[in-house]
């Protein structure tokens, strides 16, 4: 066959039923990427024949003649497409995983076509921005500029990797050719829970091509979690890399490991396997009571599990003063008490890329993994305690990684590469289809959070009693952490005297739930927000005079229910004032919607800490190179959190040069002596504040004995102490209750995120926090049958914010200057997603006069609220 | 994606050729087809060599060959329901460029928005028999549940007719659990020369529902109609509840506007 690809002759023989996407990356074009291989996404999309395409569903037998344009074709870094110096130019992307498909579809775009963007951008999804810098891309505005020598920080510089990313030559984790390279596919469950009894694997290794078929046979018997933390007891070793027995739909039973995925895919419906099956849980009420099937039952106190017997992995019950007599007295002195229960819906992250890991062992005979994780260290200190190897013989790196979202502080894909690399010696890899996401990786914790809020006639928050129940799933995976985090900053934030907490995080045979953006606090804010807007109402007090009464302010104690707690969290900046100012301040209440909707407003706060608790570690040098040129070397990991921007503008200006004189190697196990990773929201804020004490460091050296290349300074953070975020959003909305659509007609938040070192970037995360927070809001939900079958496996029935869903959202910066942060600057990865599902459930309410308790606030949901609502009134 | 079991691709190039083997099935445009995994598919059979003339006009009809793409449709002058119903579809307007008018409606899910179309329209699907001949069905009747037809073994959607007649005057309502999302339900309503007033609901039901009055019929007549449908569809697309009161809804606001 033969046709083109950026006007070169290809000759090549193609696969029946192969699609031109996986044909164009078997021929070394890995800007072709793969974001859903299911024309969902659009990330793969291409010219064929000058028209835009999805080179998913290209079938390669219709290439004959044709001619193919990938972005790499349309323009170079040297040489630039129009489109692609745009999206450079107004910052129109984060992760960059999206934007060689978007740059592509955007090329063919015509002026007039501007005004038919939402039709023509629906095939394109972003899942880092909220589509305004990509918006801005398209009709030509620009958003970065460039900063002088020693000052870049506070300047909105556009990522050092922009024009590669635009033209399709950064690469990601699976984009390099790797000689050799054999391929991994997984046999999964059938059942939610079941012994392996018999499996039977000869007629798969007999299979030519097929290298090795992997069971529990062959795994180790090290119990780890997928979770990674700086302390691996803070997960409960309850995951083995293969398990006789399974907990959930999907887990891992087999592996096949062959010269192509198409092989070991084929092979695994040779392996015979027979079942024993296990009575099941599914449902967390359930789990915790007794009697229920025991999810780890096996499982002695070497686990670190609460409470296996009840399927309990981790609990909290707290009272500070006297919840009851405080809700007695409020209302009995003619103050208020509202309670209610909210609940939440599992989330998908849909981080663009995929998870995958390609392994090999190196020259000196070393494991090298490349990887698209978020904390290659961590990754690499788990497999050695997993595989009883020694820390000098592995490497782990990630290349950039195509979106993150707490979906990859987790061990997915990595530890089966490890076992498949060193039982054949190859070069193997392993890559998540979009399926995969959907149906094995762990999802946001779904909750049930009931508050119940007293306060005095005048508006004194005088009880808080939260009642906190998650499905951890069918393993403990963040299932400790996400707890004590989701009941931590959210009570923390109001000073009450009588607060009572209870928690517990269950096991059932569901698919895990781990890290997610937020780390559990939006779920409980979520909860405590839209009952403070309750209480609001009963006390007839505008909401953000009521939360301005009772949050707490420089001086207080965090407290959750130890009024005597000490930890290493301080209030060293206070921007929570500003935020609640700016938020009010810039609610517009003349704005109206179409003829007949009820119009509402509506807000909600929320806090986070600025580091993850219990230790986070960075190490980082800079070192003088040639010609003026700094390179500098940290562990974390670039998935579009802009963190590498960021380190450049600290180091620029900490050595008085420009950013385009500092060369960067980052997120690789070699390249520095260690890095807890980019969870927490920390790569500013750890790794940053490290690197910017070597660049200062570096900075003395060279004054004290001149320039002279290899001068190198080294510099560590421990991250701690640590300081608090603050973030508030406001919406005003429009509801139609007669269908249950909403229109937001406004969208503000006002962030505290201390000195702002790149505000184009920081706006950014804080219109992709909001977007990913609407699809939570309004539309996501990873649905299961009620027997641990997700019935949404594919993002055509898992709805991600497209262009059309998403309002252009205000955003708002306090004026405070943290003394713990690089040049007075807090983190704000994370935090931004927490406030916004309700402070639109609370517009929504304000509008239809009827309270909605769950999430996704989806047009069938509020219509039957508002059709019920009128019934019954 | 790859579809990993196939091992054989045909183009199709005359009737000769459209027969299937054990394990092969006929394909259109693709992008459905390549877009999910296909267990037990081996062989594929490519339509599109066929060089069917996408869109024939007669007196009476248009006949847009199945292999005629969602985006050529979508041009067509003669009525805005066209680009109403191409707009209807999930997929982007690149996937509409090779997607078929055929394969929408022979994929037979309930928000095939080609379906809708054809369906409202009193469209005539033409099928190629497995013997070599040629029948007839009315598409209202060609869909028969979820991904459910009444193709039989080794027969092919060869064409739907569309009545020219049936333009005369359409309604068209949708909505969708987001804006430009995929069909909750789709109701389209038409009156024509002789006063007959014909409503169809797709994407809310398994199956296209039809309801036909000789003349205008009162709100009491059209609401009871939709409510005697009894198969409104469940999927993470929107409840059966929500999708019964957003047809009522519908029906009565076509019906209002064509009176």
């Amino acid at each position: 066959m033969r046709f083109t690809i950026n006007g070169e002759p290809t000759e090549t023989v193609s696969k029946p039923g192969q699609v031109l996407r996986s044909l164009l990356r078997d021929l070394d074009h890995f800007e072709a990427k793969k974001g859903c291989d299911a024309g969902d996404c659009g990330a793969c999309t291409v010219l064929l024949d000058g028209e835009a395409a999805h080179s998913c569903l290209v079938p390669v037998h219709r290439l004959e003649g044709a001619s193919v344009t990938t972005v790499s074709g349309l323009g170079t870094v040297d040489a630039p497409h129009p489109m692609q110096r745009a999206f450079v130019a107004a910052g129109g992307f984060q992760c960059g995983f999206c934007t060689a498909g978007l740059v592509v579809t955007a090329s063919t775009f015509t002026e007039a076509d501007h005004a038919d963007l939402p039709r023509l951008l629906k095939g394109n999804l972003c899942r880092c921005t909220g589509y305004r810098s990509i918006h801005d891309a398209i009709v030509g505005v620009s958003n970065t500029v460039c900063a002088p020598s020693g000052d870049a920080a506070g300047r909105s510089i556009a990522p050092p990797a922009a024009l590669r990313v635009v033209t399709g030559t950064e690469p990601y984790t699976l984009d390099v050719k790797t000689t050799g390279l054999v391929h991994l596919a997984v046999l999964g469950s059938p059942h939610p829970h079941a012994r392996i009894t018999t499996i039977d694997t000869t007629a798969a290794e007999a299979i030519e091509g097929v290298h090795a078929v992997l069971t529990h046979r062959d795994s180790p018997a090290m119990l780890f979690s997928t979770g990674r933390h700086e302390d691996r007891n803070d997960d409960p070793d309850d995951t083995l890399v293969f398990d006789e027995v399974l907990r959930f739909r999907g887990q891992r039973v087999a592996a096949v490991v062959a010269d192509t995925v198409r092989l070991a895919q084929l092979a695994l419906a040779s392996i015979r396997v027979e079942y024993e099956l296990l009575p099941a849980v599914f449902d967390p009420l359930v789990a915790r009571a007794t009697g229920a099937p025991l999810v780890h039952g096996d499982k002695g106190p070497e686990s670190r599990i609460a409470a296996p017997e009840r399927n309990t992995v981790a609990e909290f019950h707290g009272e500070l003063g006297d919840v009851d007599a405080a809700i007695a007295s409020a209302v009995a002195s003619g103050g208020a008490s509202v309670s209610g229960t909210w609940t939440t819906q599992r989330v998908n992250h849909v981080s663009l890329e995929t998870h995958a890991t390609r392994g090999w062992i190196d020259a000196d005979g070393r494991l090298v993994l490349r990887t698209s994780s978020q904390v290659p260290f961590l990754v690499r200190d788990e497999l050695c305690h997993i595989f009883g190897l020694h820390p000098e013989k592995v490497r782990v790196f990630t290349a950039r990684v195509g979106g993150g979202f707490g979906g990859k502080q987790e061990l997915l894909t990595e530890d089966l590469v490890t076992l498949a690399v060193l039982k054949t010696g190859r070069a193997v890899q392993y890559e998540f289809s979009r399926e995969d996401e959907f149906m094995i990786a762990p999802v946001r914790h779904p909750m049930q959070v009931s508050v119940t809020l007293a306060a005095t006639s005048t508006g004194q928050l005088t009880a808080m009693a939260v009642d906190q129940l998650m499905d951890t799933g069918a393993y403990g995976n963040h299932g400790i952490g996400v707890m004590f985090h989701s009941i931590h900053e959210s009570v923390e934030v109001y000073r009450c005297a009588n607060k009572r907490v209870d928690a517990q995080s269950v096991y059932t045979n569901n698919l895990p739930s781990g890290a997610f953006r937020g780390y559990g606090l939006g779920q409980v804010i979520y909860a405590i927000e839209s009952a403070m807007d309750e209480l609001a109402r009963e006390l007839n007090i505008d909401p953000f005079e009521l939360r301005r009464r009772n949050v707490i302010v420089p001086g207080d104690n965090f407290v959750v229910t130890d009024a005597e707690a000490q930890s290493d969290l301080s209030m060293a900046s206070y921007g929570l004032d500003q935020c609640l100012d700016l938020a009010e301040a810039a609610l517009d209440h003349s704005l109206t919607g179409p003829d007949g909707w009820p119009v509402g407003t509506g807000m909600a706060l929320a806090m986070i800490a600025t580091i993850a608790p219990r230790g986070h570690f960075a190490t980082a040098s800079v070192t003088v190179l040639d010609d003026g040129i700094f390179e500098i070397a940290v562990g974390t990991a670039e998935f579009g959190n802009g963190t590498t921007t960021v380190h450049t503008q600290l180091v620029a200006t900490a050595l008085g040069t420009t950013v385009d004189r500092i060369r960067i190697r980052q997120s690789d196990t070699d390249v520095t002596a260690y890095d807890s990773g980019a969870f927490g929201s920390a790569g500013v804020v750890v790794a940053g504040k490290a690197l910017l004490a070597a660049s200062e460091q570096l900075r003395d050296l060279i004054a004290s004995q001149g320039l002279s290349v290899g001068l190198s300074a080294t510099a560590e953070h421990d991250g701690t102490p640590r300081s608090v975020s603050f973030n508030v959003h406001a919406f005003r909305v429009a509801v139609n209750p007669a269908t249950g659509e909403v229109q937001i007609l406004q969208s503000i938040q006002a962030v505290d995120a201390g000195v702002v070192l790149n505000p184009e970037q920081l706006r950014g995360q804080i219109e992709g926090g909001t977007a990913q927070a609407i699809g939570t809001a309004l539309f996501e939900e990873v649905l299961l049958d009620g027997e641990g079958r997700v019935i949404t496996t594919a993002l055509r029935n898992y709805y991600v914010p497209r262009f059309v869903d998403l309002p252009v959202t205000e955003v708002l910066f306090a004026d405070t200057h943290d003394p713990l942060g690089p040049l007075g600057a807090k983190s704000m990865s994370e935090a931004p997603y927490n406030p916004v599902a309700p402070a639109l459930a609370n517009a929504i309410r304000d509008a239809m006069g009827v309270r909605s308790f769950e999430l996704p606030m989806s047009r069938d949901r509020l219509w039957r609220l508002a059709s019920t609502a009128q019934r019954v009134s | 994606m790859d579809l990993i079991e196939v091992r054989d691709v045909r183009l199709a190039r005359t009737r000769a050729d459209v027969v299937f083997a054990p394990g092969e099935r006929a394909m259109g445009g693709g992008t459905w087809l390549y877009s999910e995994p296909q267990p037990g598919l081996t062989g594929i059979v490519d339509l599109t060599g066929m060089g069917w003339e996408p869109i024939v006009r007669t007196a009476d009809n248009i006949t847009v060959a199945a292999t005629c793409t969602i985006a050529m449709l979508r041009e067509l002058p003669d009525s805005e329901l066209f680009l109403q119903c191409a707009d209807s579809l999930l997929a982007s307007w690149k996937i509409q460029q090779t997607a078929t008018v055929g394969g929408n409606i022979a994929l037979a899910l309930p928000a095939g928005p080609m379906t809708s179309l054809a369906a409202s329209l009193d469209g005539v699907a033409v099928i190629w028999t497995a013997d070599g001949d040629e029948r007839r069905v009315p598409v209202v009747d060609f869909v028969t549940g979820v991904v459910q037809t009444v193709l039989g073994p080794g027969e092919v959607l060869r064409a739907i007719e569309l009545p020219t007649a049936s333009l005369h005057h359409t309604v068209f309502r949708r909505i969708s659990r987001s804006s430009m999302g995929r069909t909750g339900t789709l109701v389209i309503g038409r009156v024509d020369a002789s006063g007959e007033t014909v409503f169809t609901v797709t994407g809310g039901t398994t199956r296209p529902r039809q309801l036909r009055f000789s003349e205008a019929p009162s709100p009491a007549a059209v609401a009871s109609g939709v409510d005697s449908i009894d198969d409104w569809y469940d999927d993470p697309h929107g409840s059966p509840d929500w999708r019964r009161a957003m047809s009522l809804r519908f029906a009565e606001q076509i019906r209002q506007e064509l009176a």
